[in-house]
């Protein structure tokens, strides 16, 4: 399989309001072939709803319900309600940013995974506020430079699909827009599957993270050779690490994790003296996480 | 028709499931309760065909509504005070995306302090949300009202939400005698939902709620007043309807009583309106020829009418049951500015009363009338606390 295997169909159509090198839209379009453009998607304020253009227009093909920051999760569960009233298997998938998923959306995230509400989440992560000018989200990893940590968020990041899968969904996973194919095979079993089901997409934000927009998918492939980003899917409360991460709990087989954050403006800071200690934190983290992904694993990979 | 005794909140519950409603979510609050544990009880009974989002917040309840209502479901909530302040971003979205969602509202003050009793300012606070607001007198009503609202919220010159008002305890907790519809008679008056311009589709697919920028925007608001101005006229319509099938009628916008030949006026909103009518009735044996203009419904706010009944009359009392501080009274402000331009006005004096649920009685009404007709004659204060501890302040 290659990307070029993927259907030739577009959803997403060019013409769009995004950044160069976006990589939301790039999910976007994955999404769409993923799921043969038969679905509803339900947006959240953020980056999304500005690259979709201003009214009348849209470049999605796929009807989409845009609603406001907080409520995405209790939009899509109000709207698969309807469908099943009405008797139509439509699949209803909510696109949000890490904001709207990690911080303000989610109250409304854990109610509709609690209820197993029988929806598709993703959660596109460009690690900040991206829409209003890069600010620090919950999902921002520590030692990044943004508008309102401008000395680097001094927080490590909260682990959202680990708070998911804590609702012991059906489906859980994390994917990255620099391995399509990991991602559209992730939509596809998840959209298999009846319940809540969780992604969380790491997404390469050019524009907020200080790189060139020709580098996205580098800088994607660069976080999870080194660990910084994981690949896994939690299958009835089973860890499984899938595509390129598999194996990367052995060390010696990770990237050394400089080759990640030397490619971002957001970390230039991270290499001067005085700020050591968060690189040194960083590593520690990622160290710590491969540590508690290993033991998960050699029990057999239950986590709940 | 079957004739059977139940309190306001049991009356939503029932006109809940006559207009046969298929999405609700909702999030308890006092006093609104004992309506979610109604319809709760309606689902799982099987009673009612629909499926109930137990949702964790009453954002998320009306979220939930507007995405079943964008997926083409007749759909429900209810909530009161703080529930209703804590949905309010949801609010606006509903009205602005004109979404016919019906919520019941169980009137109650807001905190701090913590008061669990009626007042009208949760409602009051969300007046320009683009949300049609019906205020119900009597259970009897409060279910008529039920049904009607979706009628009225449905139609397609119309295409808003509407918002069912009844006071906390005094009329959701209340109990009465009342005419309950048939299912037959209710299915005629409200046919299922027909497809609409605004249901999401994959078939046609569009974006909803999508930005709309300076060039576009103010004609979505245009848009907003155009169907509330057509709303009035669509709610004498469907009041008239509903008699037709019913008997009973409430006078669309406004209900008047014995304002034929009444020099003054007293204006009230809500279930005290039978404590004003009875007010009245004492002023009339005194020889003061005195009406009560209950104004049912005040998104639209029912100017032309409102003008037309008081241009009659000499004075006209106000009596709110909220306070805009600083203002202080929005419904004298509002019912002034009905009268305004009308060539004959009459003279309008306001009165803040009952916050928090302070018991106003039938001799506080007749007292806000004396003190209308008194001021007009010595120009005294236009706007009077009643039942103020430590005597009549005023400001
Ligand atoms: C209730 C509310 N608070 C704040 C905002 C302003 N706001 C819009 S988008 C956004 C950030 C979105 O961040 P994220 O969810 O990560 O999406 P991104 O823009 O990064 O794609 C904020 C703070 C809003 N629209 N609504
Ligand atoms: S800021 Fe980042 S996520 Fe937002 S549109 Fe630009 S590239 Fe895409
Ligand atoms: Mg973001």
């Amino acid at each position: 399989m290659s990307v070029k295997s993927l259907p030739k169909e577009e959803y997403w159509l060019p013409g769009h309001a995004a950044c160069s090198g976006c990589p939301a839209s790039l999910g976007l379009r994955m999404l769409g072939k993923a799921l043969g453009g038969r679905f509803a998607l339900v947006v959240p304020a953020g980056c999304t709803t500005v690259i979709q253009g201003t009214f009348p227009r849209t470049p999605s093909r796929v009807p989409i319900l845009n609603i406001a920051f907080a409520a995405s999760a209790a939009a899509a569960s109000g709207l698969k309600a309807a469908f099943e009233v009405r008797n139509l298997d439509v699949p209803v998938v909510v696109w949000a940013g890490d904001g709207g998923t990690v911080d303000i959306g989610l109250q409304a995230l854990s109610g509709a995974a609690e209820r197993g509400e029988d929806i598709l989440y993703i959660c596109y992560d460009n690690e900040a506020y991206q829409n209003t000018g890069i600010q620090r989200s919950g999902a921002t990893p520590i030692g990044a430079w943004t508008t309102t940590t401008p000395f680097g968020k001094r927080e490590r990041r909260k682990e959202a699909p680990l708070i998911v899968a804590a609702h012991r969904v059906p489906y859980v996973a994390t994917a990255s827009v620099a391995y399509p194919l990991d991602f559209v095979e992730k939509v596809k079993k998840a959209a298999s599957k009846r319940g809540f089901k969780y992604i969380h997409l790491h997404a390469p934000c050019p524009t907020g993270w200080r790189f060139p927009p020709s580098k996205t998918i580098e800088v994607g492939k660069a976080a999870v050779e080194t660990g910084m980003w994981v690949l896994y899917e939690v299958e009835n409360g089973l860890l499984k690490l899938t595509g390129r991460s598999t194996g990367l709990w052995d060390p010696a087989k990770r990237k050394p994790l400089e080759d990640y954050l030397k490619l971002q403006g957001r970390f230039a800071h991270l290499f001067k003296p005085e700020n050591r200690w968060m690189l040194e934190e960083l590593k520690k983290h990622v160290d710590e996480n491969w540590s508690r992904i290993r033991a998960t694993l050699e029990r057999g990979g239950r986590l709940f | 028709m079957p004739r059977v005794v139940l309190s306001g909140n049991e009356a939503v519950a029932v006109g809940v499931k006559l207009s046969r409603v298929n999405v609700v979510a909702a999030y308890p609050i006092t006093p609104q309760t004992t309506i979610v544990e109604k319809i709760a009880d309606y689902v799982e009974q099987g009673e009612l065909k629909a499926r109930f989002i137990n949702v964790e917040s009453e954002h998320s309840a009306m979220a939930a509504c507007i995405g079943a209502a964008a997926g083409g479901a007749r759909c429900f909530t209810a909530t009161s005070s703080q529930g209703l302040l804590y949905m309010g971003e949801m609010v606006y979205w509903a009205g602005g995306a004109r979404l016919p969602i019906v919520m019941a509202v169980v009137n109650r003050a807001l905190a701090p302090p913590w008061s669990i009793w009626c007042d009208h300012n949760d409602a009051l606070s969300l007046r320009d949300a683009g949300w049609i607001q019906m205020w119900a007198e009597s259970v009897q009503e409060v279910l008529d009202m039920m049904v009607l609202a979706y009628k009225v919220a449905e139609n397609e010159r119309v295409l808003l939400p509407v918002m069912v008002n009844l006071d906390g305890f005094l009329l959701s907790h209340a109990y009465e005698p009342v005419e309950v519809p048939t299912q037959e008679t209710v299915d005629l008056f409200l046919p299922e939902k027909r497809p609409a311009p605004y249901w999401i589709d994959v078939v046609d697919p569009k974006s909803y709620g999508t930005i709309a920028s300076p060039d576009t925007y103010m004609e979505f608001r245009f848009k907003l007043q155009a169907a509330m101005d057509e709303a009035a006229r669509v709610i004498e319509e469907v009041d008239a309807e509903w008699s037709r099938m019913t008997g009973r009628s409430y006078g669309g916008l406004l209900e008047l009583y014995k304002c034929e030949d009444a020099e003054v006026g007293l204006v009230v909103v809500g279930s005290w309106a039978g404590d004003a009518k009875e007010a009245i009735d004492r002023l009339r044996e005194k020889g003061v020829r005195a009406g009560v203009i209950r104004l049912r419904v005040t998104r639209p706010f029912p100017s032309r009418s409102l003008a037309s009944v008081a241009e009659s009359m000499d004075a006209v009392a106000v009596v709110d049951r909220s306070l805009s501080p600083g203002l202080p009274s929005v419904l004298l402000s509002e019912v002034r500015n009905a009268l305004y331009d009308n060539g004959k006005k009459p003279y309008v004096k306001g009165f803040i009363a009952g916050l928090g649920g302070r018991d106003v009685t039938p001799l506080d009404f007749e007292a806000a009338v004396e003190s209308t007709l008194k001021a007009k004659e010595d120009g005294g204060s236009r706007v009077e606390w009643l039942g103020l501890k430590g005597g009549r302040d005023v400001c």
